[in-house]
């Protein structure tokens, strides 16, 4: 860090350096290309965890998270702009594959336009939106922006801002798609995009050109709900983002919050958040492996996952009382203590899935057709993982080791024994391969706890009405899917000042493109399968 | 073995002897009755399939399948069809009316047609002619002209796609599907449905015909898979990669055509799997155990005939409830890489034993 701290000193000395909770830098627009370059090519800071969108009042800007891929730092960097009017400020899109989507969804909640980004529409909202929501001066009167009934209009071409020596910027278009294109939605309604993503995508026969990533359907609006409501309230979102990481994403939510409390979790509480944890992931890989299954046509794979999957639904049920949104971790611990069967529960699962595996690796993995479809189908090069932001299993399995459990532990993991699952191929039967190694290794970790659940308190002692005091906060976690991220802003109200939920599947959308071009439009189905993103999450 | 030609005799002769009609007019009540009941065979052997899948497929599962309507639920996919026939033909703009209209009647009438060859059982059959096999294969590819019809007329994206995988890939199948047949015919010597039959009185053909008879039998399967569309060749339809292929915009009853003609085509492959391997109508014999044969002679021809083709159409469902679905590009280098090459070996293979007397 102070390596870091002095080359950032001597190279950029207009650049004010701050040790929070991370090394935090305060960076002019007009240096933050250069700066940006330097991190990503000379400090190894090549992987953009976040790109957040902020409005001070006065000032808008953007906060960016930046980590080093091999030696996981993370370091903050500020960059803002005074002009509320005419906000430009400059893309790092050339650097970071994944920020050209990200800078989008700042440009359609704050307004911010990005110099040099190749598409600067609208991501989210529909094109005739008027305003920018998530700005604390947005006039939220539904008579500006009625519940429309009128077909939204797709156009396909896209604006790109250019900046000339002088500093004078001008806007260009250019077209997504041309006029030969054969151009076939799959999506929003289809039975292969898991919820409702819409894939525009340029054909040529059999074969994908190009794919336009079309998002906002389920949008919810949730970071903006979220600066509405008090802290505990806000909890009850996450569950609904990526609904099969439900119980990983509120831990973050709440690990975020008491790190900003300093509470102390009870022992008790800390292990059933961590058995929690693993059997929402155990749950969501048998997901991702019986729908991947069906999509490719083996309609009977979807339910040997699912009737496992039925056994945790129905121990997360007897403790939580849903099986789909459970509302169970709170600020400082858990809500309810566990169902008096649950060790007995946890441990016929144990028991059971073992064999499971075997037999889907029997039914599926060894079939000869399974092969075909998978193997070399979306090669993930780790460069691109990293560059794209994809994390979880789909990154691991193209070479790129990072699980946040050991990167950037939390809750107990680093006292528990577990293999990190990495695979090199990156191909789609890695990234199959991988969620039936994790469910191993959950199935471990699960082992090494069930028999040591402590005695005491399931929750800390919260005051009645919960303050974050002023400051800011970013927690991640681990869920099934990847790295999902909390960042909380507060101004020592009883709601967030701004509240950032940093999605785990919109990088592994974005890359669908990526991956998919020139390969089949099956290929795309499998590839799809395989990254196993969810829209709710995606869209949020 | 009981010959149930006397049925049919009988008919006819209380039509032109007893009630003497004339010969036009008893042809003409004869044609009828007979499509009456190609028809009604038709819809209870679709209703039959649809149930059979169901339940097997349910099984694979573990689940139960249709229990609710009638006993062990064989009513349902007769609640299903009514369902079907009183629900609305939607009427879509930007479509080929007309095209639109005839695409699951052509559908519809390959398979009937592919019916009037099929050995139902001894003496049982609509037409005999001595190129019976040469028919089947002219009028079951007429199927594939209502696909891609149905595809075209569409006007949509996904149809298109659809009906033009369906279009490559019942080509080039059919390929298969003919050169198995053909080896089948040289070891025959005959088109003729009833004589292929008959020859296989002592032994059926995939026993005498040593392996390249078994090999047909194989590639006809694999072939025959593909040619009805089903899993794991069933791209045209694939539903998560384009949603229902090229029956997309079909409802109710018009896209219930296409769907009782895939299981109709289901059965017809069976069909001429058990005519051209396992003797149609013919019960098992084998040679010198003569008290086991004529205790096989006892089950009515008929049953015979359901039977294997039964088993066959199981083999079928067995697939598409295992495997994955494949890829066009994988699905068409199988099939022309593969299949053909060992089709045409495996036809000269036949040849030679045919020639040099190997047969049994």
């Amino acid at each position: 860090m102070a390596n870091i701290q002095d080359t950032v000193a001597k190279l950029f000395p207009e650049v004010e350096i701050a040790q929070g909770e991370t090394l935090e830098l305060n960076v002019p627009d007009s240096g933050w290309h250069q700066l940006c370059t330097t991190l990503r090519n000379e400090l190894g800071f090549d992987n953009l965890r976040a790109l957040i969108g902020m409005d001070w009042g006065e000032q808008l800007g953007v906060i960016y998270y930046l980590v080093n891929s091999k030696t996981y730092e993370m370091i903050r960097c500020k960059v803002t702009t005074d002009n509320r009017n005419e906000p430009f400020l400059h893309s790092i899109a050339d650097l970071y594959a994944i920020a050209g989507n990200y800078e989008r969804e700042v440009y359609d909640f704050y307004g911010i336009k990005f110099i040099g980004n190749p598409d600067m529409r609208r991501l989210f909202l529909r094109n005739d939106w008027v305003g920018f929501p998530l700005r604390k001066d947005y006039n939220a009167d539904p008579q500006i922006n009625p519940v429309r009934l009128d077909h939204e209009t797709v156009e396909d071409t896209t604006v790109t801002y250019v900046e000339d020596q002088n500093g004078k910027i001008t806007e260009e278009t250019r077209q997504i798609f041309v006029p030969e294109d054969f151009v076939v939605n799959i999506g929003p309604q289809h039975p292969a995009t898991h919820g409702v993503l819409r894939l525009r995508t340029a054909v040529d026969g059999e074969t994908i050109k190009k794919i336009d990533l079309y998002l906002g359907y389920i949008h919810r609006g949730i970071e903006k709900l979220s600066e509405g409501l008090t802290y505990p309230q806000t909890i009850h979102f996450v569950d609904r983002l990526d609904y099969l990481g439900a119980l990983i994403n509120s831990h973050c939510i709440c690990l975020c919050m008491e790190k900003a409390l300093q509470l102390e979790v009870p022992a008790r509480a800390k292990v059933i958040r961590t058995i929690m944890d693993e059997l929402m992931r155990i749950n969501s890989h048998l997901l991702a492996i019986g729908t991947f299954c069906m999509d490719l046509g083996a309609t009977t794979m979807l339910f040997y996952p699912m009737r496992e999957r039925e056994t945790i639904l129905d121990i997360l049920e007897r403790t939580t009382g849903a099986r789909m949104t459970f509302n169970y971790n709170v600020i400082g611990g858990v809500r309810q203590d566990l169902d008096p069967n649950f060790v007995a529960d946890v441990k016929h699962l144990l028991e059971i899935m073992p064999n499971a595996l075997k037999e889907y690796n029997k039914v599926f993995t060894g079939n000869v057709i399974a092969k075909n479809r998978m193997v070399g189908v979306g090669i993930l090069k780790p460069q691109d993982a990293i560059s794209y932001n994809v994390t979880g299993p789909s990154a691991r399995s193209a070479g790129w080791n990072y699980d946040v459990r050991r990167a950037r532990p939390y809750g107990l993991y680093p006292e528990l024994q577990f293999d990190v699952i990495t695979y090199n191929e990156g191909d789609s039967m890695a990234r199959f391969k991988a969620r039936a190694a994790e469910i191993e290794q959950s199935c471990r970790i699960i082992a090494q706890l069930i028999d040591q659940i402590p005695e005491g308190d399931i929750c800390a002692k919260v005051p009645k009405i919960v303050k974050l005091p002023e400051g800011h906060w970013f927690q991640e976690v681990e869920t099934g899917k990847g790295a999902f991220g909390v960042y909380i802003e507060s101004n020592g109200g009883t709601s967030p000042f701004r509240m950032k939920f940093n999605s785990t599947c919109f990088p592994l959308a974005s890359i669908v493109d990526h991956l998919c071009r020139g390969q089949k439009i099956a290929d795309l189905i499998t590839i799809g399968g395989t990254l196993d993103y969810i829209v709710p999450d995606i869209d949020r | 073995m009981q010959d149930l030609s006397f049925i049919t005799h009988w008919i006819d002769n209380r039509l032109s002897q007893t009630l003497g009609c004339p010969q036009w007019l008893t042809v003409t009540i004869e044609c009828v009755i007979i499509g009456i009941a190609l028809l009604l065979l038709y819809a209870v052997l679709a209703l039959f399939y649809i149930w059979f899948e169901r339940k097997i497929c349910a099984a694979f599962q573990c689940r139960l399948g249709p229990n609710r309507v009638g006993k062990f639920g064989v009513l349902q996919p007769f609640a299903d069809m009514f369902k079907m026939l009183i629900k609305e033909l939607i009427e879509l703009n930007h479509v080929d009316k007309f095209l639109f209209a005839l695409a699951p009647f052509l559908v519809i009438i390959a398979s009937m047609m592919s019916f009037s060859v099929l050995p139902w059982g001894n003496g049982l059959q609509v037409v005999d002619f001595n190129i019976g096999i040469f028919f089947l294969l002219a009028v079951s590819s007429i199927g594939v002209l209502g696909i891609l019809l149905a595809g075209w007329s569409s006007n949509n994206k996904f149809t298109l796609i659809g009906a033009l995988r369906s279009g490559a890939q019942m080509v080039s199948y059919e390929i298969s599907i003919s050169l198995s047949v053909i080896t089948m015919v040289v070891l025959a010597g005959t088109m003729s449905v009833t004589e292929i039959v008959n020859n296989q009185a002592h032994c059926w053909y995939l026993f005498s015909g040593h392996i390249p008879a078994f090999i047909a039998f194989v590639i006809y399967v694999i072939a025959g898979t593909a040619e009805t569309n089903r899993g794991p060749f069933d791209l045209p339809e694939a539903e998560s990669e384009l949603t229902a292929g090229y029956h997309t915009e079909y409802s109710g009853m018009h896209f219930g055509f296409f769907y009782l003609a895939e299981y109709l085509n289901l059965f017809i492959v069976g069909g001429v799997a058990s005519l051209l391997f396992l003797g149609g109508w013919m019960p098992l014999h084998i040679p010198g155990w003569e008290a086991f044969n004529s205790i096989m002679d006892y089950i009515p021809s008929f049953v015979w005939f359901f039977g294997k083709a039964l088993l066959i159409t199981f083999i079928m469902i067995w697939f598409k409830w295992t495997f994955p679905r494949l890829r066009i590009d994988q699905l068409l280098s199988f099939e022309w890489k593969y299949l053909m090459p060992v089709s045409l070996v495996n036809l000269v293979l036949m040849t030679l034993i045919v020639a040099f007397g190997l047969t049994i």
